[in-house]
């Protein structure tokens, strides 16, 4: 064969997302163990309905600061004999919160699991939230955002969910609050989440790795069988939109050799029946390296180093975003390209080749994805949090391949709306300002770094 | 917890590594290049991560972004990344489609050139200049990573310069430097290709031989300039650098012993104890106990030649100056150095390290990177396979020997950032420096 020659692929091997065993505890709490035969390793998450969601408005960052100081101390233990105790046994105690869910997880070899687990356990059903470390806590996370003044990207992700949604919706607001609203949490607004949310029925233990069903659901029962708790219902969640027209909002930067954009409105709730169609779309938008977005900006333009477009899925609503940092000089530019290319992918179809890309990527690569214990875990959490069908991954597939042209076209005219986009820049306003005046696409804002207007 | 592993070298000097696993339908494809920022002349900086970035603009059957293209219509996740003394490439597919990586990867080794033109060249340097700006210039702190090596390494040492290369030296690169660069370093007999998935043996082989066989062997490289430093600084060097940030941050580096040595463990261990987890010295003592920093971690650069560095990262709270900060991080290294260490503090750092190490084998590319790094630095990639057990074989007296060697105050390189406004407040300790000034210790090799 001339070396000239691209070769063929060969036949397709099958893969099948792992099988997961399901069983709910008589407190309430679901069990999903997912037996995997590779390394001796295994990931235990255990999961509550109680992530940023779940925060009342005015303490927005609640739901994080909940779960981050849960492992500061339990009944039984202190911070510091809890973080030995996992670290002994090889493991970090990880923790987080999405909007969906919070989540302590860890992950180990085999001979330490059950001891994990228990520890795990005991973060969840016992912590005792220390005045000191509450506090600790509480002002770390408030010089993350102090630090974040200075930090273009942050600042550009914050405000662009903050001109996005009203001002009463919870999705204005980062995960883990801002300054304002974290500064009014207190000890007790913390045990208060964790007594209403973090509760077995509103809990998920997932296990996924070397292990065993039968071991696994008896491990469970020994750990959390005895686990109690009422659940209460959450807070409601207002979704509009805070402007009905497109603006620009210039957030002060001054000498920034970059401007950082986002641009993009308020969209569908992640369950929505156009979730496939629009991730196809997506992919050909400014999913892909090899994306019309990407391409226009970076190999075409050279405006930057790397533009993406991607939906902010929530349970309630989403955000699509455009995703970029250009050269200060090109600001206006840029944006008018990425506008353009949001025109274009609503006025036409997409090529059967482009097609064709997006969708033999997105079903090829899934396996890939899956490889450790640890993404196999967060795909269940994600599945769990976001009440999704239990043949999700199975079927994801052949939901993707199913999309087609049409369809692109389609879910771009009526979910890509240009004139509600806004165009959030962080950068330089003496370079700047002008030429976004000059795009006429809607009033321009300025604001300063804290996110207060400036004239 | 052992990965089979089957190696063997083609007549033009290229060193391949097979390790079958037949657990999902995948293949990793892996290669390293032996040349990084080190092999750079002087007045080129950037240039090697430059040309990583010409790659991927397509070679004699394969159009321009082309590449990108292939492998995600296959449905793989591809990229490549530069370092001081290796440059590698990889992409993970389906294993149906091994034969398109390994053509992929034979005709950009062997027949680049005829695709490089002026214009890719122009475009590819504006992105990089792009990328300088987003990670360097506008983001607090972005400098650390060009301003540390260049305070641990001398002048003229290949470790010395910018990885990322200067907006001045990028625009000085040439087309005729591009293929200068290709002929010296990209060669057969200077790379190693990792092979790790869902493929056997016989096939792989096969493939492999038809596509790499006929590229030539290089006709030799020039030799690195002498690498070779003391194994301490000799000093406490500082640099401070007042900057667009609102807290300061401290990186200190000390020269530590090379991956691959078999003092390598015990200073690994070492850092993992100062710094890896919230149960180690440095978050219990300064983050949780004194609260002069809001997180602070311990990591090695890895590097195989001359000399490597163990490096702390702390980050002051809002209401601590980068002086507090320093003094607080050296009396954890005083301390250590002085009491030693206790088992149960071995016992817990070999854990952590010994389950990251088996967790990230997990990956089919994680498992392909590391074969390449052991087949590139020490010729032999069962090495993968003995990491383990060599941090198992640990002791305290280990790590104190260490300690007492490494962590004195004769062998420091502080990088520490000031928000603009602070005045400068680093207490000079080395001698005779201004405060605010850069200050590096001369080296004779």
């Amino acid at each position: 064969m001339s070396h000239g020659t691209r070769p063929a692929a060969g036949p397709p091997r099958p893969y099948i997302f792992p099988v997961s065993n399901r069983e709910q505890l008589a407190n309430g709490l679901t069990v999903y163990v997912v037996p995997l035969r590779r390394l001796p390793v295994a990931t235990a998450l255990l999961m509550s309905d109680a992530g940023a969601e779940c925060d009342a408005l005015a303490l927005a960052g609640v739901g994080s600061l909940t779960v981050d100081v849960q492992p500061e101390g339990t009944t039984q233990h202190d911070g510091a004999t809890l973080a030995d105790a996992f670290e002994q046994l090889g493991g970090s105690l990880d923790t987080a919160v999405t909007w969906a869910h919070s989540e302590v997880s860890t992950t180990v070899t085999t001979a330490r699991f059950g001891a994990a687990v228990h520890l795990l356990a005991e973060v969840v059903r016992e912590p005792s939230f220390p005045e000191s470390e509450v506090t600790r806590l509480r002002e770390e996370r408030m010089a993350e955002l102090l630090q974040q003044r200075a930090e273009p990207r942050g600042l550009a992700d914050d405000m662009f969910a903050h001109v996005c949604f009203a001002a009463e919706s919870r999705y204005a607001s980062p995960e883990g609050g801002e300054e304002r609203t974290v500064a009014a949490i207190t000890r007790d607004a913390l045990v208060r989440h964790h007594g209403r949310y973090v509760v077995p029925a509103r809990s998920a233990l997932i296990v996924a790795g070397d292990v065993e069903v039968g071991a696994m659901l008896q491990l469970a029962e020994d750990a959390l069988g005895s686990w109690r708790g009422d659940s209460a219902a959450p807070p409601e969640i207002a979704v509009a939109p805070r402007h009905q027209a497109r603006m620009v909002h210039i957030v002060a930067k001054p000498d920034s050799p970059q401007s950082e954009l986002r641009v993009g409105h308020l969209s569908v709730a992640r369950r929505h029946a156009d979730f496939h169609a629009l991730s196809v779309m997506n992919a050909i938008l400014g999913g892909l390296f090899n994306s019309r977005i990407n391409l226009n900006l970076r190999e075409t333009h050279a405006y930057t180093y790397g533009a993406f477009s991607h939906f902010e899925w929530r349970r309630l609503a989403s955000s699509f975003e455009t995703s970029t940092a250009v050269r200060s000089d090109v600001t206006g530019a840029a944006v008018r390209e990425i506008l353009g290319e949001i025109d274009r992918i609503r006025n036409d179809m997409v090529s059967p080749a482009e097609l064709s890309l997006a969708v033999d990527y997105l079903t090829g690569v899934f396996p890939i994805r899956f490889e450790t214990t640890a993404a196999i875990a967060d795909a269940l959490a994600s599945r769990e949090g976001y009440d999704l069908p239990g043949d999700y991954f199975d079927r994801y597939r052949e939901r993707v391949a199913a999309v087609t042209a049409a369809d692109v076209l389609r879910v771009a005219q009526l979910h890509l709306a240009p004139e509600r986009l806004q165009v959030v820049a962080v950068g330089d306003p003496a370079i700047v300002r002008t030429d976004l005046e000059a795009l006429q696409i809607g009033p321009v804002q300025l604001y300063d770094a804290t996110g207060e207007r400036m004239s | 917890m052992q990965l089979p592993i089957d190696s063997f070298e083609l007549p033009n000097g290229l060193r391949v590594t097979l390790s079958e696993d037949h657990t999902a339908p995948i293949v990793a494809v892996n290669l390293w290049y032996h040349v990084g920022s080190a092999n750079e002349p002087l007045d080129r900086t950037g240039f090697a991560h430059l040309f990583e970035h010409m790659l991927f603009q397509g070679s004699e059957h394969v159009a321009a972004n082309e590449h990108f293209e292939l492998v995600q219509r296959a449905g793989g996740t591809l990229n490549g990344s530069t370092w001081l003394e290796r440059t590698n490439y990889y992409e993970t597919v389906p294993s149906n489609q091994l034969a398109l990586a390994l053509w992929l990867e034979a005709d950009r080794m062997a027949r680049l050139v005829p695709a490089m033109t002026q214009e890719k060249l122009d475009t590819q340097r504006d992105v990089v200049k792009n990328e300088r700006r987003w990670s360097v210039d506008n983001q607090p702190y972005g400098s650390w990573w060009e301003k540390l090596p260049a305070l641990c390494f001398p002048h003229d040492h290949p470790f010395h310069h910018s990885l990322m290369g200067s907006m001045e030296h990028l625009s000085d690169a040439t087309l005729e430097d591009v293929a200068a660069f290709f002929r010296m370093y990209y060669t057969p007999d200077n790379a190693v290709l990792s092979i790790v998935g869902d493929v056997g043996a016989e096939e792989t082989r096969r493939l492999v031989d038809e596509h790499f066989g006929a590229i030539p062997r290089g006709n030799g490289r020039p030799p690195l300039a002498d690498m070779a430093v003391t194994p301490t600084f000799g000093e406490w060097r500082r640099e401070v650098v007042a900057d667009d940030v609102m807290v300061p941050r401290l990186f200190l580096a000390m020269r530590s012993p090379i991956l691959g040595s078999d003092e390598y463990y015990p200073a690994s261990v070492a850092g993992a104890i100062l710094g890896m987890g919230r149960g180690s010295r440095l978050h219990r003592q300064l983050v949780r106990e004194q609260q002069l920093a809001s997180s602070v971690m311990a990591f090695t650069f890895d590097l195989a030649k001359g000399s490597d560095l163990l490096i702390l990262d702390a980050t002051a709270r809002p209401d601590v100056s980068g002086e507090a900060l320093e003094a607080g991080v050296a009396d954890v290294l005083d301390a250590m150095r002085h009491d030693g260490v206790t088992d149960d503090e071995v016992a817990r750092a070999i854990a952590l390290i010994a389950t990251e190490l088996i967790t990230s084998l997990q990956s089919a590319q994680a498992r392909a990177d590391k074969l390449s790094q052991f087949a590139t630095y020490f010729g032999d990639p069962s090495l993968v396979n003995r990491q383990v057990e060599a941090f198992e074989r640990v002791t305290a007296p280990a790590v104190n020997r260490f300690a007492r060697e490494f962590l004195g105050p004769d062998n420091r390189a502080s990088l520490l950032y000031v928000p603009r406004e602070a005045p400068d407040e680093v207490d000079d300790a080395a001698g005779g420096n201004v405060p605010g000034t850069t200050t590096h210790g001369e080296e004779t090799r």
